[in-house]
C-alpha cells in the first residue's frame, strides 16, 4: 500500500477504541441494545448513509466537499417515486434516480474542475438547487405508494439476508477496488495529494475530477432507492442534513480534509460508529435533534485531538 | 495616488467601478419590476423591500468580514435560529425585552468565538468548523424548543422590526448607523486594515506583526454578534419565533456578501458593496413574489447566483492578474 494511506490507518486504534466503549456503554445503559434485533437495525439504519458516505470519501480525498449530497438524495427518491408511480417500471425509476444524481454531480464536477469554483460554494449553490427541484416537482408533498418493487429493496431478503445488507457489501467491495485496484483510485489520491504531478504526466485531471462527483451523484441516486423503499415514499426533505452524516463518517473515519490522506475502511467504521450512537441515543429516547449535536460534538472532538496530535512537535 | 498614473484618461478604481456596475444592476432590476408589476412601485412595497435588505444586512455585515479574511461561517442562519428562540422565550417568561436582547447577542458572540477558536486555534478550515456548528446549534435550538411557537412580545420591542422614526422604518435607520460604523472599523481603523491584510496575505499578515489568530477570533465573534442582532430584528418583526426560523437564512446571507463584491479568497471586500448585494438579492426575490414564482423556487434562484457571484469574481481575477 501507499505511504500516503497511513494516517488514516493511525487513527484505527483510536476509532475502534471509541466503537468499543460505545457499544459497552449502551449495552450496559439500554436493555434492548444487545439483542440481535436491534444490531441488524443498527445495519439497516446504515445502509443509506454507507452509500453516500464511500463516494463522499472519494471526494474529500481530492481536497473537496460536497455539500448537496442530502438534496440530490432527497431529489434523486422523489424523481424514483414519480417515475415508479408513473411507469410502474423498476427499472426505469431507478435509472432516472442514478440519472438525475448524475447530473447533478457532473454540474458540481463541473463547477469545481473547469471553472474552478471552491467545492464547498459550488455545492452549496447546488444543494439549493436540488432542494428546489425536489420541492417544485412534488409541491411539498411526500409520494406514496410505491410499488412492491421499490419497498422489496429495503424490506425483502434475498438467501435469507436483507438486501440492503448485501448493497452495503457490495457497495464497500466495489468502492474499495475502484480506490486501491484501479488506475482511477490512484488518481483520485493524487487529486488531492499532487495534482500538479498529475498535470505534469498529462493525466486529464479535470475529467476524472467531473467523474469523482458524478460518482457521488449517482450513488445519492442509489441511496435515493433505499431512503424511499425504507420510508415507504419519496419525500422532499428526507434527505436534509444527511449530507453532514456523511461528511462526519469521513471525518471520524480519519480521512483528511487536506492533501489526499485516507481510508476506506475508516469511513465503514465512522459510517457504523454514527449508525451505534444514533441507535442507542434512540433507546434511550433522545430526540433526533440532539443526536446530531452529539455527531457534530464528536466530529469537534476529533479535529480537537487531532489539532493536539499534529500540533505538537 | 502619484501624477504618473493614467496620463491618457483618469480611471475610476477598478473597486468603485464594480461597485456601480452593482449599482446598475440594482436599478435595471427595480425598472424591470416596475414595469412587469404594478404592484412594485408603490411606497408600502419599496419601504418593504428596504426593510428586508435591511435584515438580511445585518446577517451579512460580520459575515462580510470572515470572508474578507478568506474563511466562511455556515453557522449564521442556525446561530439567528438559536438567538431568535432564546431571546423569544426569554421575553416571554420574564416581560422584560432588554434581557432578551442580552440573550440574543451573548448567544450569538458566544457561538462566534467558538467558531474563531475552532478555525485559528484548531485550525479546521472555517467552513467544516461553521459547518458542524450549523448542526449543533440547530439540534440545541429544535431540542430546546420541542416544536413549540412562542408568540406576542410587547409593543417596545415590537418596534424593532416595524416601527418608525420621523417617517423612516427603524430597522433601515439601524441598517445605515451600522453601515457608517462598520464602513469605519472595516476601512479606517487599524484593526480593519489588519483584517484585510490577513484575507490578502495571511503569511505576511504573521511576519509583519498583526496578531493573526486574535483577530480571527474578533472577526468570527463579530460575526455571530451580528446574527444575533439580525435575530433581534426578525423576532420584533415577525413577533414569533420557532426552530426552524434561522434554516433557509444561510444561502441569501452568504449570497448577499458575495454578489455584493467580497472575494471568496479574502483581502477585498466592502460592507457597501454587501448592503448593495443585499438590495441586489431582495430585490429579486421580492420581484420573484410579486411576479407570483413559487417560494420553492428561491433556494435555486439564490443558489445560482452564488455560483454566478463567485465564477465572475474568479474571472475578474484571471482577467486582473
Amino acid at each position: 500500500m501507499t505511504a500516503l494511506a497511513l494516517p488514516g490507518r493511525l487513527r484505527a486504534p483510536g476509532l475502534l477504541l471509541m466503537l468499543a466503549v460505545m457499544l459497552g456503554g449502551f449495552a450496559f445503559a439500554t436493555r434492548d441494545f444487545t439483542t440481535p434485533g436491534n444490531l441488524l437495525n443498527i445495519l439497516l439504519q446504515s445502509s443509506v448513509l454507507l452509500l453516500i458516505a464511500l463516494p463522499m470519501t472519494f471526494v474529500i480525498l481530492t481536497e473537496g466537499l460536497d455539500l448537496s449530497i442530502g438534496a440530490v438524495l432527497s431529489l434523486c427518491s422523489v424523481a424514483l417515486a414519480q417515475t415508479a408511480l408513473a411507469t410502474g417500471s423498476f427499472m426505469a425509476a431507478l435509472s432516472v434516480a442514478l440519472l438525475v444524481g448524475g447530473l447533478i454531480g457532473a454540474l458540481n464536477g463541473g463547477l469545481v474542475a473547469y471553472l474552478r469554483i471552491p467545492p464547498f460554494v459550488a455545492t452549496l449553490g447546488t444543494l439549493g438547487v436540488a432542494q428546489s427541484l425536489a420541492l417544485i416537482v412534488t409541491g411539498g408533498q411526500s409520494v406514496t405508494g410505491l410499488p412492491d418493487s421499490v419497498l422489496f429493496v429495503y424490506g425483502g431478503s434475498v438467501l435469507g439476508v436483507r438486501v440492503p445488507i448485501l448493497l452495503m457489501i457490495a457497495a464497500y467491495a466495489l468502492m474499495h477496488t475502484l480506490l486501491y485496484r484501479t488506475r482511477f483510485g490512484s488518481y483520485v489520491f493524487a487529486l488531492g495529494g499532487n495534482r500538479e504531478a498529475l498535470t505534469l504526466a498529462g493525466v486529464p485531471w479535470r475529467r476524472i475530477l467531473v467523474m469523482v462527483y458524478v460518482l457521488a451523484g449517482a450513488w445519492a441516486g442509489l441511496a435515493g432507492l433505499l431512503m424511499a423503499g425504507r420510508l415507504n415514499s419519496g419525500h422532499p426533505t428526507a434527505g436534509i442534513g444527511m449530507e453532514f452524516d456523511a461528511i462526519a463518517a469521513v471525518a471520524l473515519g480519519g480521512t483528511s480534509f487536506e492533501r489526499g490522506n485516507g481510508w476506506l475502511m475508516g469511513t465503514l467504521l465512522g459510517v457504523l460508529t454514527i449508525g451505534i450512537l444514533r441507535n442507542g441515543l434512540n433507546l434511550l429516547a433522545v430526540s433526533s435533534a440532539l443526536q446530531v449535536c452529539c455527531i457534530g460534538l464528536l466530529v469537534i472532538l476529533t479535529f480537537t485531538l487531532e489539532a493536539f496530535r499534529t500540533q505538537t512537535p | 495616488m502619484t501624477a504618473a498614473a493614467a496620463p491618457s484618461r483618469p480611471a475610476l478604481p477598478p473597486e468603485l467601478i464594480r461597485l456601480l456596475m452593482r449599482v446598475a444592476a440594482v436599478l435595471v432590476i427595480g425598472l424591470a419590476l416596475s414595469v412587469l408589476s404594478g404592484a412594485f412601485l408603490s411606497v408600502v412595497n419599496l419601504v418593504n423591500v428596504l426593510r428586508q435588505a435591511a435584515l438580511l444586512f445585518f446577517m451579512s455585515s460580520g459575515l462580510t468580514l470572515v470572508v474578507i479574511t478568506a474563511g466562511l461561517d455556515l453557522s449564521v442562519g442556525a446561530t439567528i435560529g438559536l438567538a431568535a428562540c432564546l431571546a423569544g422565550t426569554v421575553i416571554k417568561s420574564t416581560g422584560d425585552p432588554w434581557l432578551g436582547v442580552a440573550a440574543a447577542l451573548s448567544v450569538g458572540a458566544a457561538v462566534g468565538l467558538l467558531n474563531g477558536m475552532m478555525v485559528s486555534l484548531l485550525r479546521i478550515p472555517s467552513f467544516i468548523a461553521t459547518y458542524g456548528m450549523l448542526w449543533v446549534l440547530q439540534g440545541l435550538t429544535y431540542t430546546f424548543m420541542a416544536g413549540s411557537t412562542v408568540y406576542g412580545f410587547p409593543r417596545g420591542f415590537r418596534q424593532l422590526g416595524n416601527g418608525y422614526l420621523i417617517g423612516i422604518p427603524i430597522p433601515v435607520l439601524l441598517m445605515a448607523a451600522l453601515l457608517l460604523v462598520g464602513t469605519l472599523f472595516a476601512q479606517r481603523s487599524v484593526w480593519g486594515q489588519q483584517i484585510t491584510m490577513i484575507g490578502a496575505n495571511p503569511m505576511a499578515a504573521r511576519l509583519s506583526g498583526v496578531p493573526v489568530k486574535r483577530r480571527l477570533i474578533l472577526v468570527y465573534t463579530l460575526s455571530g454578534l451580528t446574527a444575533g442582532f439580525a435575530a433581534l430584528v426578525f423576532l420584533a418583526r415577525l413577533d414569533s419565533a420557532e426552530a426552524d426560523i434561522g434554516g433557509a437564512l444561510t444561502l441569501p446571507a452568504i449570497a448577499a456578501v458575495l454578489i455584493g463584491g467580497t472575494s471568496l479568497f479574502g483581502g477585498v471586500g466592502t460592507l457597501t458593496g454587501t448592503f448593495v448585494g443585499a438590495l441586489l438579492l431582495t430585490l429579486v426575490l421580492n420581484g420573484m413574489n410579486l411576479l407570483h414564482v413559487e417560494g420553492n423556487w428561491q433556494p435555486l434562484v439564490t443558489g445560482l447566483i452564488i455560483i454566478a457571484a463567485v465564477w465572475l469574481d474568479l474571472r475578474g481575477h484571471r482577467i486582473r492578474s
